[in-house]
C-alpha cells in the first residue's frame, strides 16, 4: 500500500508544479483583463469630462485667440468635432488605444512628445523614494520590533509626527537647512545626483513612516502567533525565526502598502517637484491643469491609472507568491 | 483506518544519557518543586502558577487538568523556558533529566528544545507556519538539530509522517497547513514535536476542537509512543479525556494543585470539591427520562440545502432530513463538523430557506404565512448561539438585551421590569450584570443571557447550537442544569444540536444523529445510547472518553 | 493606559483650539491679517510680531489665525461630501442586488485607479481652480474609501448573529436596519471620516501651494507656504509657522481619529 503510494506520488510532483504555474498565470490574465476593464472605464470617464467641460472644445483650442468663422469650421473639422458624439467616443477610444494621445492645446504638440521629454526626470524621482521607502522602513521596523514599552511609544510617536507633516513643508524646511544654511544641497533643480537627494527625503518620509509603522506591526503580531512558539519550541535561535518565520508575515501586508504607495507617488511628486523647482511631469500637469490643457491632463491620469493597475498586478502576484493561503487551491483533505 | 495498524517502527538508540538503573530516580526526568510563576511587576503581579510541585518519569503520561485560566499551559512552558515575556519564575528545583534548567543559558536550552523536549502547542492551525509547508515544518527539528543527516530529512519527514497516522505522507508533506484537516494537522504537529526522537512530549490540549473519533486517534498515539517510552506532560481544560490516557493526575486551580493522584483514584474517589465538580461535570451513563409525548410543534420534511461553491463542485449541506419536535421534549441533534446539523438549525428557524422540503410549525409552513403572521411566529421559535457574545448587539447592556425581544412582542414598559426579574431568576443571574455589556460579562453569564433572552417571547421551541461547547466543564454543567430546570418549569421544547455526545445526552429525550447531511440513525436516547443500530453512532458511541469506566477497569 | 490619554486630550484641545480660531479669529488677534506694511518686511519673530512678517509686511500670527478657516474648512467639507455621498453609494452597493453592486464596485474601482492628487488636477482642470472646486475634487477622491468600508460593514452587519436573532424577536426588516445594522455601521464610518481628515487637510493645504486653491490675498496656510518660497534664503519664519500649523492640526486629528477607531474596534470584536 505504501509503496503503491509512493510510486503514483512520484510524477506527481511536476504535475503539481505545472498547475501552479498554469494557475499563477490564470491569476495574472484574469487580473490583467479586469485592469483593462478598469482602464477602459477610465478613458470613457475622461471623454465625457472633456464634453463637459465648460465651453467648447472649439473654444479652448483657441484659447485667447480671436479668428474667422471660417477658421473656426476648419478647426471644427481637423478635429471632427462635428461628427455625432458616440463616433466621437469611438474614434477616441481607438486613438488612446494606440497611444495617440493627440496634440497639447497650448504647446502645439503630441502630448506624448511633451509627457515623455519630463518623463525621466520624474521616473528618477519615484525610483529613488521607492528605494529609499523600501530600504528605510524595513530598518526602522526591524530596530522598532522591540517589546519594550518605551521603544513602542518613540516609533509609534515618531512616525504619526512623520505622517502628519505635509511633504511640501518637509520640502521647504530641507532647503532651508540644507541648501540655505549649511550649503550641503544645490538649491534649485538640478538634475544631477546631488539634487536627488532633498526631494527623495521629501517624498519618502510618509510612505516611510507608514510603511514601518505597517511592518513593525506586521512583525510583532506575528511574534505573537501560536507558530512561533512553536517553532521555539523546536530550539530555533532568535535570527533564524525572524528570517524563517516572521518577516514574510509582516511583509503581506506592506507589499499590499508599497503597491498602493508606488501608485500615489506619480501625484505626490507633483507637489514636490514644484517646491524643488524640478523639471518633470508636475510642472507640465500643472501648468496644463492651469491652462485647461485637456489632452495633457488626461494624458497623465491614464499614465498614471495605467501604472497603478500594473503595479497591482505585481502586487497580487507577489501576494500569491508569499501567501500560500491566498491561491484559492485550499481544500481540506 | 485505525492508528493503531500504523505502529511506527522501534525508533532507534538516541544519544541521550540512557537509563542506567532500574531505580526510580535513574527514570525519573522531571523534577519540579515549589513552582511560581508571575507576571508584572508591583501592585501589577499576578502570579500565574503559586508554588507546584510534580515529577514525570520516563514511559509515564502526567496530566495537568484545569480550566481556562488555570496556570496550567504556563507551567506547562516553564519547562522549556518559554513562559512568556517578563515571566518571572522561581522554584527550589526544576530539573530536566539531572540539569537545573534555570542555570542554563539561551544557547544551551535551545538545544534542549525540540531535541530533549517536544512540544505541541494547542491550535494546530495557528501553530503550524502557514506559509510554509507541512514538511519544512516537521522537518525544522531535523535540520536544527542535525539529528539525520540533510540528505536524509526528506525521508525522515515522510516516516514521521507516517508514524504519526497521516496517510500519503509524502503528498502531504508537500502541502502547507491549510489544505489539511484539523486532525491532519494536529498529528503533524505531533510528528514536528517527535521528530528529534525527544525524552519528553509535553502537549497542551493535543484534542481540543477535533471531532471526537479524531480525538480517540490522537490519544491513543501519544499513548502508542508512551509505551515506547517516551514521557508524556499532558495539559487538558478535559477530565474526561486525559482520564482515559493518564497515569497521574494534577488537578490546577487558580495557580495551585488542589489535587494529585493516580488517575483512577482521582476519578473513582475524587477528594477536593472542585475536583468533584469536574468529575460531576464529565458525562456519565444516566439518560433523562421521557416526558409524556406532547403534541407535535415543529415538523421538518425532506430538507435539502444546496450550497455553490466558485469554481468546485456543489455541496450538498443538508440532504433529505425529516424530523419532529413534540411540546415539551429535546431532541437532540449530534453530529462531527460539517454533518449539517447548523444548517438544519438555521432552516428550522426561517433564517435559511430549504432547496426542497418544508418546515411545519404550528400546523403551517414558514411560506404559507403572511408577513405579520409570520414574524409573530417566529417569536416563539428562539435561539441559543454558540458564542452568545456574536448574538447580541455590542451597544446594548444586558438588560437592554432581555428587553428587546418584550419592546418588539409590544409588552407594555409596566410590565417589562417585572418579566426580566422573572426571566433573571430562570436563569440563575444576579440583577446586577443588568447594567453592565455582554462583553464584560463572563463566559457562563453570558451563556445564561442568551437564555433569558430566548425566553423572553415565551418560545415553544428554542433551537440550541452548540450553546456550551466554548465553555469550561464545571461551567457547561451548570448552564445544562439551567436549561433542564427551564424545561421542566415552563414546558420549552429544545432542538440540541451538538458534537459532544456527552453534552447532549444529559438533556435529550430523543436523539438524530447526522452524518454528510442525512440523518442516519434516531430514536428515543435509550435507543441510541444503549442499543446503537448505525455503525456510525456506535463509532461515535465509542469515540467518547469513559474515564470512568475506564478507571474501574484499572482498579 | 495612562500616556494614550494624555494624547487623546492634548488632541481634543488643539482641536477646540482651532475651532475657535476658525469660527471667531477676532477673537485671537485685533491685527488685519492682510494689512501690509512696507516698513516691517519679513522682521523675525518678536517685537511686536511675535511671529514674525512675510514678505508683504503682514503679522504672520493673524495671517495663521485667520488662515485657520480656509486651511480646515476645504479638508472638513470634503470629508463630510465623502461621508455622505460614500455612505449612500456603499449602502447602495450592499442593498440594490448584485448588479447594481458590480456596476458601483468597478466604478469606484476606476476612481481607485487613478492617484488622489491627479483625480483633483482632472476636477479642477475641469471646473477651474478655487475653494469650492478643491473641496468637491478632495470629496470625489475619498469617496471610493467610504463607499467600500460602509458597503462591507453593511454586508457583514446583515451576517451577524445578533441581527439575525432581532429577526426572531418579530422586527421588520426597516426596524432591524434602524436598531441594528446603521448604528453598528457608523462607528467605523466615523473613525475612517477622523483619520481621513488629516490626510484631506495635508492634501487641500498641498493644493493651495500649487496655487489650485483658495485665490491670494486669502490667508491660507498652504498658499503662505508658496509665498514663503522665494525668500526662504532670507527668512525661514514665514515657511516654518503655517507648516507647523498644518502638521499640528493634522496630528490632533489623527490622535483622536486613532482613538475613536480603536474604540469602535474594541465594541465590534
Amino acid at each position: 500500500m505504501a509503496g503503491l503510494l509512493t510510486e503514483a506520488s512520484a510524477p506527481g510532483t511536476t504535475a503539481r508544479e505545472r498547475t501552479r504555474r498554469s494557475r499563477l498565470l490564470r491569476l495574472v490574465l484574469a487580473r490583467a483583463a479586469g485592469s483593462v476593464a478598469v482602464l477602459w472605464g477610465a478613458v470613457t470617464v475622461a471623454f465625457l469630462l472633456i464634453q463637459l467641460m465648460p465651453g467648447s472644445t472649439v473654444d479652448v483650442l483657441l484659447a485667447r485667440s480671436s479668428v474667422t468663422p471660417r477658421v473656426r469650421a476648419e478647426i471644427t473639422a481637423q478635429y471632427h468635432l462635428d461628427d455625432p458624439l458616440f463616433i466621437q467616443y469611438l474614434s477616441y477610444l481607438g486613438r488612446i488605444a494606440r497611444g495617440d494621445f493627440g496634440d497639447s492645446y497650448v504647446l502645439r504638440q503630441p502630448v506624448w512628445d511633451a509627457v515623455g521629454a519630463q518623463l525621466p526626470d520624474t521616473l528618477a524621482l519615484i525610483a529613488a523614494t521607492l528605494l529609499v521607502t523600501a530600504a528605510g522602513s524595513v530598518v526602522l521596523a526591524v530596530l522598532g520590533a522591540n517589546r519594550r514599552r518605551w521603544v513602542q511609544s518613540l516609533f509609534a510617536g515618531v512616525e504619526s509626527l512623520v505622517v502628519a507633516l505635509p511633504p511640501f513643508w518637509l520640502g521647504l524646511l530641507l532647503l532651508t537647512v540644507f541648501s540655505f544654511t549649511l550649503h550641503w544641497f544645490p538649491t534649485v533643480g538640478a538634475s544631477g545626483l546631488g539634487g536627488l537627494v532633498l526631494p527623495t527625503l521629501a517624498l519618502a518620509a510618509a510612505p516611510t513612516a507608514v510603511v514601518a509603522q505597517v511592518l513593525r506591526e506586521g512583525l510583532l503580531r506575528a511574534l505573537d502567533e501560536p507558530f512561533v512558539t512553536t517553532a521555539r519550541a523546536r530550539g530555533i535561535g532568535e535570527l533564524a525565526l525572524r528570517v524563517r518565520h516572521v518577516l514574510r508575515h509582516a511583509l503581506l501586508p506592506a507589499t499590499t502598502l508599497m503597491g498602493w504607495i508606488a501608485g500615489s507617488l506619480i501625484g505626490g511628486s507633483v507637489i514636490i517637484e514644484i517646491v524643488f523647482s524640478r523639471q518633470g511631469v508636475g510642472r507640465l500637469v500643472l501648468s496644463a491643469v492651469q491652462d485647461k490643457d485637456m489632452p495633457v491632463v488626461i494624458a497623465v491620469v491614464l499614465l498614471a491609472a495605467t501604472v497603478f493597475v500594473v503595479v497591482n498586478i505585481v502586487v497580487d502576484v507577489l501576494q500569491w507568491l508569499i501567501d500560500p493561503r491566498t491561491r484559492g487551491t485550499g481544500r481540506p483533505a | 483506518m485505525s492508528t493503531e495498524s500504523r505502529t511506527p517502527p522501534a525508533p532507534a538508540p538516541v544519544p541521550s544519557p540512557a537509563p542506567d538503573a532500574e531505580d526510580g530516580a535513574a527514570t525519573e526526568l522531571v523534577r519540579v518543586e515549589d513552582l511560581t510563576v508571575g507576571f508584572g511587576r508591583g501592585r501589577r503581579r499576578v502570579e500565574a502558577v503559586r508554588g507546584v510541585s510534580f515529577t514525570v518519569r520516563r514511559g509515564e503520561i502526567v496530566a495537568v487538568v484545569g480550566e481556562s485560566g488555570s496556570g496550567k499551559s504556563v507551567t506547562a512552558r516553564t519547562l522549556v523556558g518559554l513562559a512568556g515575556d517578563g515571566a518571572d519564575v522561581r522554584a527550589a528545583t526544576l530539573a530536566f533529566d539531572g540539569a537545573d534548567l534555570r542555570r542554563l543559558d539561551a544557547r544551551r536550552l535551545r538545544a534542549l528544545r525540540g531535541r530533549r523536549i517536544g512540544f505541541v502547542l494547542q491550535d494546530a492551525l495557528g501553530s503550524l507556519d502557514p506559509l510554509r509547508k507541512v514538511g519544512a515544518e516537521v522537518a525544522e527539528p531535523l535540520r536544527e538539530h542535525r539529528t539525520v543527516p540533510p540528505a536524509q530529512v526528506r525521508d525522515e519527514v515522510e516516516r514521521l509522517l507516517d508514524a504519526a497516522g497521516v496517510p500519503d505522507p509524502r503528498t502531504r508533506a508537500a502541502q502547507y497547513p491549510h489544505q489539511l484537516s484539523g486532525g491532519l494537522r494536529q498529528r503533524a504537529l505531533i510528528a514536528s514535536a517527535l521528530a528529534a526522537r525527544p525524552d519528553l512530549l509535553i502537549a497542551d490540549e493535543p484534542t481540543t476542537a477535533l471531532d471526537a473519533t479524531v480525538q480517540q486517534q490522537i490519544l491513543r498515539l501519544l499513548r502508542a509512543r508512551a509505551r515506547e517510552g517516551t514521557a508524556v506532560l499532558l495539559i487538558s481544560h478535559d477530565l474526561g479525556v486525559v482520564g482515559e490516557l493518564a497515569d497521574r493526575i494534577h488537578v490546577m486551580k487558580d495557580g495551585r494543585f488542589v489535587e494529585e493522584g493516580p488517575a483512577a483514584r482521582i476519578l473513582t474517589a475524587p477528594r477536593h470539591p472542585y475536583t468533584r465538580a469536574l468529575v460531576a461535570a464529565v458525562p456519565g451513563e444516566e439518560i433523562r427520562a421521557a416526558p409524556a409525548p406532547g403534541p407535535e410543534l415543529l415538523r421538518a420534511d425532506g430538507l435539502v440545502k444546496r450550497y455553490r461553491l466558485p469554481g468546485r463542485p456543489g455541496l450538498t449541506a443538508v440532504d433529505g432530513v425529516s424530523l419532529t419536535v413534540r411540546a415539551g421534549e429535546t431532541l437532540g441533534v449530534v453530529g462531527e463538523s460539517g454533518s449539517g446539523k447548523t444548517t438544519v438549525g438555521r432552516i428550522l428557524m426561517d433564517l435559511v430557506a430549504p432547496d426542497e422540503g418544508r418546515v411545519v410549525f404550528d400546523g403551517r409552513t414558514w411560506g404559507e404565512r403572511t408577513r405579520a403572521e409570520r414574524r409573530a411566529a417566529r417569536r416563539r421559535v428562539q435561539m441559543i448561539h454558540q458564542y452568545p457574545l456574536g448574538s447580541f448587539d455590542p451597544r446594548y447592556t444586558a438588560r437592554q438585551l432581555i428587553e428587546e425581544p418584550l419592546r418588539a412582542a409590544r409588552v407594555p414598559r409596566a410590565e417589562r421590569a417585572d418579566r426580566v426579574a422573572e426571566l433573571l431568576g430562570h436563569v440563575g443571574l444576579d440583577p446586577g450584570v443588568l447594567d453592565r455589556r455582554a462583553r464584560d460579562l463572563s463566559g457562563g453569564q453570558r451563556q445564561r443571557l442568551a437564555i433569558a433572552r430566548a425566553l423572553a417571547p415565551r418560545p415553544d421551541v428554542v433551537v440550541c447550537d452548540e450553546p456550551v461547547s466554548a465553555l469550561d466543564a464545571s461551567v457547561q454543567a451548570q448552564v445544562l442544569d439551567v436549561l433542564a430546570g427551564v424545561q421542566e418549569r415552563l414546558g420549552v421544547a429544545y432542538v440540541f444540536i451538538s458534537h459532544d455526545l456527552g453534552v447532549v445526552r444529559r438533556l435529550s429525550h430523543r436523539v438524530a444523529v447526522m452524518k454528510d447531511g442525512r440523518i442516519v440513525e434516531e430514536g428515543t436516547a435509550e435507543e441510541i445510547f444503549h442499543t446503537p443500530r448505525h455503525p456510525y453512532t456506535t463509532a461515535l458511541l465509542a469515540a467518547v472518553p469513559q474515564p470512568r469506566r475506564a478507571a474501574r477497569k484499572r482498579l | 493606559m495612562t500616556r494614550p490619554r494624555i494624547g487623546l486630550w492634548l488632541g481634543l484641545a488643539v482641536l477646540a483650539v482651532l475651532a475657535a480660531m476658525a469660527a471667531f479669529p477676532g477673537l485671537f488677534t485685533g491685527v488685519d491679517p492682510d494689512a501690509a506694511n512696507v516698513n516691517a518686511l519679513l522682521r523675525p519673530p518678536g517685537g511686536g510680531h511675535w511671529l514674525g512678517t512675510d514678505q508683504n509686511g503682514r503679522d504672520l500670527y493673524a495671517r495663521i489665525v485667520y488662515g485657520a478657516r480656509p486651511s480646515l474648512l476645504i479638508g472638513a467639507g470634503a470629508v463630510a461630501l465623502a461621508l455622505v455621498g460614500g455612505t449612500l453609494v456603499g449602502v447602495a452597493a450592499a442593498q440594490l442586488g448584485r448588479v447594481a453592486d458590480q456596476i458601483i464596485s468597478r466604478l469606484l474601482d476606476v476612481v481607485l485607479s487613478v492617484p488622489g492628487l491627479l483625480l483633483v488636477f482632472l476636477v479642477v482642470a475641469v471646473l477651474g481652480p478655487g475653494s469650492s472646486t478643491a473641496t468637491i475634487g478632495l470629496a470625489v477622491v475619498s469617496l471610493p474609501g467610504f463607499a467600500r468600508v460602509a458597503r462591507a460593514e453593511v454586508i457583514s452587519l446583515r451576517g451577524r448573529a445578533y441581527v439575525e436573532a432581532a429577526y426572531g424577536f418579530g422586527w421588520s426588516r426597516p426596524q432591524v436596519v434602524l436598531r441594528h445594522v446603521l448604528p453598528n455601521a457608523l462607528g467605523p464610518v466615523l473613525a475612517l471620516a477622523t483619520v481621513s481628515l488629516g490626510a484631506m487637510i495635508v492634501a487641500s493645504s498641498s493644493l493651495s501651494f500649487v496655487g489650485l486653491g483658495p485665490r491670494p490675498p486669502t490667508a491660507e496656510w498652504g498658499a503662505m507656504l508658496a509665498g514663503s518660497r522665494e525668500f526662504l534664503a532670507l527668512a525661514w519664519w514665514p515657511a516654518a509657522f503655517p507648516g507647523a500649523a498644518i502638521t499640528l492640526a493634522v496630528l490632533a486629528i489623527t490622535t483622536v481619529g486613532r482613538h475613536l477607531q480603536r474604540t469602535v474596534d474594541g465594541s465590534t470584536v
